[in-house]
């Protein structure tokens, strides 16, 4: 009896407890937003991530970078799923790249990264969405990163939506009231306001819409090879599974002469 | 191989022979895979295999992200995320070796659990307890290691505290901090060595497996019962054992594929979730995050560390008496290590002479509080130092202790022991043969007696 219960606690908490959601505040207010990418199956939508790109080389980059992210993999599939031609016209069109060899700038090329962008001091965006977690605890339990995951796509579209419009001004520094943001003020002037970016398919462009929008490609860059590994997790758990069941049923017949029951 | 009695190898053909009289090898194989096994074991047995299994997957996943990762201050973290973009399957193998980390410390603290429960440290299984105390160490600095490696925020400064902890030993502790970090802060050196001994150690720990399974295949496993196998004939061996293969390896190679379907819904589908959202930041020597967090497996010990502050009078008494050598500091590293020496302890600190916990009916409440105070302080770790959770890190500390220091020497002298069974034989019928056959152990009875 005793056993069992260890047993079943053991499995239960260590699953639960979870160092990540000690870190953080409580004040934060983030929406839950759904998105596709979630559950089991969750896959990136090709247009979504399109429409992030967008707003991305339309607004964030002029302040942030994405550093870790090649620009041929906007071809990968799962991602904006662009064509060669495609990537190589926005590439070239939108970024100038250092190289050591010309000694001089020239237009960025598939095979180059998203180009760093230090000079706001603005933090690189490639791995902002598995950086940050939306959801915390409660009481350092887990739980809720358990219920609706880390959350790092809620706690972007959320920032960007979270803006009160209240300003203030610290040691020269003007600081922008935000919900979403733990302390809630934040140095980062509201990038979005809604309508700053159109969309070829007339597809809605409020804030609400293009936050989550610049969300889910940030998740996409932060985890480019997520719908892979979802794959593959579940191919693992049904193989795994297939393997138990021969598993349990071998050991049963195996054990049955021993304790004295007749095989089935 | 062990004291109790069952078949030998014996080599058949001309070319066994040939090889057994110049190296006895398929004998010694044989004999460790056909070892005679207590037939009564319970699923608590099967933690062993899943260790073995968590050591393997470690060390190859590990070998496969070495040959991609650049061990570099400057380069590190982007390597890392070379692995997870551009290598092959990189994403994979790496939440395998980071989600396996988690999946061994789970193992090893049900493993060490169910050792301390069904008393398999006692005589004379106290070199496999203490070699296995020995693994359980290797097994930390390795995993502490491991995690400065993709050179995160919370790799940098865990790294930073941890060895400061070092730096708290009186006269010493300094340069012994500086000769660990190879610098006066967390470094490129530190990278470097705390990669090479990353790769060292798992082999060093391979190396104390092997002399754990040799030590109790030596005495024999435990079982439930803690009765001892009757070794006077191999006939009546046999009615307590089953040898090894096939039994009992179908059994755990069951169980561990189950515990493998949890561990790739994990690795799958959350495989971040044990990790700190701090450690996808590149490492900052300039800025420190808000709350600085051991991996999950640390905490309880983590807690223990923390538990101690200056207001406590335990404290105040060794600072008073030792001169104010052993500070606060100090102490909590003392009490940190002190957790784990005097669980190493416990095959001397306990004086029952009844091993398992079955037949203990003061222990077992013991010891179930020392589960739940386990799991308190994993969750007092995590807790930030301020109060309530101060108080009850140092009641949960207190507890720790007490249990293995004043509990166990003690209750071998007020408990008095239920009735043990005579033989594993009369336990596994006991447990397996009812004629009702209502629920037991193992699988499902059959519904209706095949008649």
């Amino acid at each position: 009896m005793l056993k069992n219960v260890a047993l079943g606690v053991f499995a239960a908490v260590n699953l639960s407890m979870n160092t990540a959601l000690a870190a953080g505040g409580g004040d934060q207010y983030i929406v839950n937003y759904a998105f596709s990418f979630e559950g089991p199956l969750g896959t990136f939508d090709q247009n979504q991530m399109q429409r992030g790109l967008k707003i991305y080389t339309e607004v964030c980059a002029g302040c942030h970078g994405l550093k870790y992210v090649p620009l041929r993999t906007l071809a990968d599939e799962g991602g904006p799923n662009y064509s060669p031609a495609q990537v190589r016209a926005y590439a070239s069109e939108n970024f100038e790249i250092f190289d050591t060899e010309l000694d001089d700038y020239r237009p960025a090329k598939p095979t180059d990264h998203f180009p760093e962008n230090v000079d706001a001091g603005a933090p690189d965006l490639s791995l902002m969405a598995k950086a940050r977690a939306g959801f915390h605890g409660p009481y350092g339990t887990g739980i809720s990163q358990l219920v609706n995951g880390m959350g790092g796509s809620e706690y972007i579209a959320s920032l960007l939506t979270g803006y009160t419009g209240e300003e203030k001004e610290e040691a020269g520094v003007t600081l922008y009231e935000n919900k979403a943001f733990p302390g809630g003020w934040i140095s980062m002037a509201p990038p979005l306001y809604g309508e700053d970016v159109d969309f070829d398919d007339g597809h809605a462009n409020d804030l609400v819409s293009e936050a989550q929008d610049i969300a889910a490609f940030l998740m996409w860059t932060a985890e480019p090879k997520m719908m892979d590994r979802k794959y593959t997790g579940f191919v693992g758990f049904l193989l795994l599974g297939v393997l138990s069941v021969l598993l349990y049923m071998t050991n049963k017949r195996l054990w049955a002469p021993v304790k004295g029951r007749k095989i089935a | 191989m062990s004291g109790i009695p069952h078949d030998h190898y014996k080599p058949k053909s001309k070319g066994e022979k040939w090889l057994h009289s110049r190296l006895p090898i398929v004998g010694l194989l044989y004999d460790t895979l056909m070892i005679p096994t207590p037939k009564n074991l319970n699923w608590m047995w099967i933690w062993g295999i899943v260790l073995t299994f968590c050591l393997a997957l470690q060390i190859i996943t590990g070998i496969v992200l070495v040959m991609h990762y650049t061990p570099h201050v400057d380069f590190a973290f982007a390597s890392i995320e070379h692995i997870m973009r551009n290598v092959n399957g990189g994403h994979f193998i790496r939440y395998l070796h980071m989600n396996g980390a988690s999946l061994f410390f789970i193992a090893v603290y049900a493993h060490i659990f169910r050792g301390l429960y069904y008393g398999s440290y006692k005589a004379p299984r106290e070199v496999t307890w203490i070699i296995g105390m020995l693994i359980y160490l290797l097994m930390m600095g390795t995993a502490f290691m491991g995690y400065v490696l993709p050179w995160g925020q919370m790799s940098f400064w865990g790294a930073t505290v941890i060895t400061g902890l070092f730096g708290a030993i009186p006269f010493i502790g300094e340069p012994i901090q500086t000769w660990l970090l190879g610098g006066p802060a967390v470094d490129n050196a530190t990278l470097n060595r705390f990669f090479s001994l990353h790769y060292l150690l798992p082999f060093l720990i391979t190396g104390l497996v092997i002399v754990h399974i040799w030590a109790f295949h030596t005495t024999g496993n435990n079982n439930p019962t803690g009765v001892e196998v009757r070794r006077t004939s191999k006939a009546e061996a046999e009615k307590d054992t089953l040898p090894f293969w096939p039994y009992f390896v179908i059994k755990d190679l069951f169980a561990l594929a189950v515990i493998l379907c949890v561990f790739f819904v994990i690795v799958g589908f959350m495989p971040n979730y044990l990790g700190h959202p701090d450690n996808y930041i590149e490492a900052n020597p300039l800025a420190t995050p808000a709350h600085i967090v051991p991996e999950w497996y640390f905490l309880p010990f983590y807690a223990i560390l923390r538990a101690f502050t200056a207001e406590v009078w335990v404290v105040q008494l060794a600072s008073f008496v030792t001169g104010g050598i052993v500070d606060a500091k100090f102490f909590g590293v003392l009490a940190m290590f002190g957790a784990i020496a005097v669980m190493a302890l416990a095959p001397w600190l306990d004086t029952s002479n009844i091993r398992s916990g079955r037949y203990r009916p003061m222990l077992k409440w013991w010891f179930l509080l020392l589960v739940i105070d386990f799991f308190a302080l994993m969750w007092l770790g995590a807790m930030p130092a301020e109060e309530p959770y101060a108080t009850l890190s140092l009641i949960a500390s207190t507890y720790w202790f007490l249990y293995f220091l004043v509990i166990l020497p003690l209750l071998g002298v007020i408990e008095k022991p239920l009735g043990q069974p005579v033989t594993i034989e009369a336990d596994f019928e006991a447990h397996n043969s009812k004629p009702d056959k209502t629920s037991s152990g193992y699988g499902q009875p059959d519904a209706t007696p095949a008649e």
